[in-house]
C-alpha cells in the first residue's frame, strides 16, 4: 500500500506548502523539496528491483557489461537532473532549470560516446565484407 | 518511514513558528531580530533538507552507478 501513503503524503504536503507560502515562501519550497526527496527515497527500492531484472537479463544475453552499466548510468542521470530541474522550476528559476537540463543532456551525450564508437566500429567492420563479398 | 514523515512536519512546524515569531518581533519594532530569527530558522531547515538529499543521492548512486 505504498501508493496510498505516497498520495496521502503528497496531499498533506501540498496543503502545508499552501499555508506556508503566504507566510514564508522559502519554507514552503523546502517542504515541497523534502517531500519530493521522500517520495523518491520510497521509490528507489522499486527502481532497484527493475535494475536488477535488467541486469540479469543482460547477463543472460551475454551482453558486454560496459554497455549495460553505461545505460544504467544514463537512466540515473536522467532521473537526477529531472528532479533538480523541477525543484528549480518550482522556485521560479526557469533559467537555472534549463541549465540543469542542458547539463544532464550533455553529460548523457558524453557517456554515450563509447556506445556510438562501438556502433561505428561495427559498421566499419561490416563494410569491407559486404563490399568484397 | 514514520520517522521520515515526521521530518516533513517538523520542517513545516519550524516554518510556521518562525513566521509567527517574526510577526511578533516586527510588531514590537525589533526588525533586525526578526531578520536573524528567519535566517537561523532557514539554516536549520536547510541543514535538515541537505542531510536528506545526501541520503537520496547516496541511494541513487548505489542503484544506478555502482550496480
Amino acid at each position: 500500500m505504498d501508493i496510498l501513503q505516497i498520495v496521502g503524503l503528497g496531499l498533506a504536503v501540498t496543503f502545508l506548502a499552501l499555508i506556508l507560502k503566504e507566510k514564508n515562501q522559502v519554507f514552503a519550497l523546502i517542504v515541497s523539496l523534502v517531500a519530493g526527496v521522500f517520495i523518491l527515497l520510497m521509490m528507489v527500492d522499486q527502481i532497484r528491483l527493475v535494475m536488477d531484472m535488467l541486469n540479469n537479463m543482460a547477463q543472460n544475453a551475454h551482453l558486454n557489461n560496459v554497455y549495460v552499466a553505461t545505460i544504467l548510468k544514463i537512466i540515473g542521470i536522467a532521473y537526477i537532473s529531472e528532479f533538480g530541474a523541477q525543484i528549480a522550476k518550482d522556485a521560479g528559476q526557469n533559467s537555472i532549470a534549463g541549465k540543469i537540463e542542458l547539463a544532464g543532456k550533455l553529460i548523457i551525450l558524453v557517456m554515450a560516446i563509447p556506445i556510438l564508437t562501438a556502433i561505428v566500429d561495427t559498421v566499419m567492420h561490416l563494410m569491407p565484407q559486404m563490399g568484397g563479398g | 518511514m514514520s520517522l521520515d514523515v515526521n521530518t516533513i512536519f517538523q520542517i513545516a512546524g519550524i516554518g510556521i513558528i518562525v513566521a509567527m515569531i517574526q510577526t511578533v518581533l516586527k510588531q514590537m519594532g525589533k526588525d533586525d531580530w526578526a531578520q536573524w530569527v528567519t535566517l537561523i530558522g532557514f539554516i536549520v531547515i536547510l541543514y535538515m533538507a541537505a542531510t536528506l538529499i545526501d541520503d537520496l543521492f547516496e541511494k541513487i548512486r548505489q542503484v544506478f552507478l555502482y550496480m
